[in-house]
């Protein structure tokens, strides 16, 4: 259960004409009279407008939204821990702390994130383009550790991999998410044991096999 | 070994495209349109035939589970299907590669176990975090709307059939069915006291039935190749194939589709490259996801990975995610992080489990430093006695269980902490 508190009320909050059509297109995919079920999507897109968090202002524009009580808005946006109702950096460091994590090092991730940004689980750089949070399990446990920044997962993470994650972040470019040690999704890494006899595993051992000569 | 051709998942590492021409090239969509006019008995009953039990944890019969559906459809009482894509039981990570690399199986498997229970519509609940993963599910959906397989006269079967993908936002416990329920509805993820039963009154006041990702992505290929073919590979009472989920303190983490109750042993090191520093250097393994209790290197040297034999050695089947722990692994403090888990995910509704998680957090936080006492460690016992089976939904028993496997097997650790401390009194004024 997210722990957080709304922040006080503060401005103003409208859907751009583009979000406007988005949230009807959402609504649209639930029955009639049913539209409070697109509470959880119209938040998100909402925080997504509003620079990664949700204010007062977004809350109660919701609310109005869908016709729903704001308590009930409240409720929803206070119990799911992905609304951040503070304003958080641009690049929301999200570090897996969970037991896989854990044993394959996620220790090593979250000081990597201190030394390289000053800054510790639930703290935010002074210039505002960093959060850290500590996570529960984001299901990516054969790619143990994993951080999750914006929307993207990055995986199989050691502190180098993660320093350079961090610092390419900060120079303004763009980090490759997926595994970071080169294996291509969830396959063991040292070469598939299973699915040798498919098309597309053949071509891929193939390219592999020439990549090697 | 299973064979290849028995694999369900033959994209499972996405080396293919996941999308609908390669999907296709791979079986899907073949011919749908003739098995979903085989009628809703004929197909609930293949599935139960075959034995297929639900992948998400609890193991029930899935045809027995679509049967309890209502025979007809009353008006203005629509039936849905609704899968659980809400994948966060630590360890598991399975649901996500069927939705990345083959989502087009989930759709067909959608369609199938739609028309088996009288439904029009099915919802597709995702993890907020699986943004990528719900992206391509999405294209999916929207690539077999274009080609005539959902929608209106969905595969040409004469019935309207659509799928809608819904992402969550951040809570583990809407991957318990009603709770799930409550969330679509746009509510607080709470759980709902049972009865009355989704397939009675679900989401929306509907008869609904709330299926596992894996459990319907399998469908189609048992409906294809019969229920004898699933039969046939497994043990009795625990067929077909599974997903196992490897993680932890083996050389190579990996995802991979074996036959039910393969042994753990093999299963580690024919395809996890084997436990860090060899089978002696394993200390335990969690055999299906942190709710269920770990067993020591004895148990794992000759158990069966199905849901049965994981029973009879007092822990459990689940999400069949394994978590491997060798020798250089503080055990305490590992369920320690999950008592912190469950804990954090409490959803507050049930005083034994609100309340009980982060009783039981704060003492294994203390035993795992030592600071305590040996009665104490009956207490805690005790306590998780009084949370497990008190809370309408199975979190509480969740987080009393890997306590209570710890206490079981471990219990000689934790004294020799407290031991240890007592006899170091520098420490002991330290804390």
């Amino acid at each position: 259960m997210s722990a957080a508190t709304p922040a006080p009320a503060d401005g103003t909050f409208c859907f751009t004409p583009e979000n406007e059509g988005t949230a009807r297109a959402i609504i649209a995919k639930y029955p009639p009279r049913r539209q409070a079920s697109a509470v959880l999507p119209l938040l998100d897109l909402a925080q997504r407008q509003n620079g990664g968090w949700l204010s007062q202002a977004a809350l109660d524009y919701v609310a109005q939204y869908l016709q729903m009580p704001p308590i009930r808005v409240y409720e929803v946006a206070t119990f799911y821990t992905m609304f951040n109702l503070k304003p958080v950096g641009r690049h929301h460091v999200q570090v897996c702390t969970n037991l896989p994590c854990w044993l394959r090092g996620s220790d090593a991730i979250v000081a990597t994130c201190r030394k390289h940004l000053g800054i510790g689980p639930g703290e935010t750089t002074a210039d505002g383009e960093f959060t850290v949070s500590e996570v529960e399990c984001a299901g990516a446990c054969v790619n143990a550790p994993m951080v999750q920044i914006g929307d993207d997962y990055y995986e199989d993470l050691t502190a180098d991999s993660m320093a350079s994650i961090l610092e390419t972040l900060k120079a303004g470019g763009t980090p490759k998410p997926g595994s970071q040690s080169g294996r291509h999704s969830c396959e063991p890494a040292g070469g598939v044991t299973s699915l040798t006899s498919t098309p597309a595993v053949q071509r891929f051992l193939e390219k592999k096999a020439e990549g090697n000569r | 070994m299973l064979r290849d051709q028995d694999r369900v998942f033959t994209n499972l590492y996405g080396f293919d495209s996941p999308y609908l021409e390669a999907a296709r090239a791979r079986g899907d969509w073949d011919n749908t349109k003739d098995l979903i006019g085989r009628g809703r008995e004929t197909l609930t009953k293949e599935v139960r035939d075959a034995g297929l039990r639900g992948r998400g944890g609890a193991g029930f019969n899935t045809g027995m589970k679509w049967s309890f559906m209502p025979k007809e459809v009353s008006p203005g009482r629509p039936h849905y299907l609704v899968v659980n894509a809400d994948e966060g039981e630590p360890g598991t990570c399975k649901d996500r590669e069927i939705m990345r690399h083959e989502p087009h199986k989930l759709l067909e498997g959608c369609v199938l176990a739609g028309s088996a229970m009288g439904a029009q519509a099915a919802y597709i609940y995702v993890r907020g975090e699986f943004y990528r993963e719900a992206e391509v599910l999405q294209r999916a959906i929207d690539e077999a709307n274009g080609a005539g397989l959902l929608g209106q006269n969905a595969c040409g079967a004469g019935a309207r059939f659509d799928v809608y993908v819904h992402r969550g936002a951040g809570a583990y416990i809407c991957g318990e069915e009603t709770a799930l329920i409550e969330s679509l509805e746009g509510k607080k993820g709470q759980p709902r006291l049972k009865p009355p039963f989704p397939a009675n009154v679900g989401l929306y006041g509907c008869p609904t039935t709330v299926n596992n990702v894996e459990t319907i992505s399998v469908v189609p290929a048992i409906l294809r190749r019969g229920s004898g073919w699933f039969l046939g590979l497994g043990r009795p009472r625990n067929t077909g194939t599974k997903l196992f989920n490897v993680s932890g303190h083996v050389n190579q983490p990996c995802t991979v589709e074996e036959e039910m109750g393969i042994p753990l042993k093999e299963l580690i090191e024919r395809h996890a490259g084997g436990v860090r520093g060899g089978w002696n250097n394993l200390l335990a393994v969690i055999p299906g996801g942190s709710s269920v209790p770990l067993l020591p290197k004895a148990v794992c040297d000759s158990v069966h990975m199905d849901f049965d034999s994981l029973a009879a050695v007092k822990s459990g089947l689940g999400t069949a995610a394994v978590i491997v722990m060798d020798k250089s692994t503080d055990v305490v403090r590992a369920i320690a992080r999950l008592s912190r888990f469950y804990k954090h995910e409490s959803c507050g509704q049930c005083t034994p489990c609100r309340e009980g998680t982060g009783w039981m957090w704060r003492v294994m936080e203390r035993l795992a430093d030592g600071r305590g006492s040996i009665e104490e460690i009956d207490v805690l016992e005790q306590v998780t006695r009084q949370v497990e089976g008190h809370t309408i939904c199975a979190l509480g028993d969740a987080a009393a269980w890997p306590i209570q496997g710890l206490i079981r097997h471990f219990r000689p650790e934790i004294e020799r902490r407290i031991a240890e401390r007592e006899a170091s009194p520098n420490q002991r004024s330290a804390a």
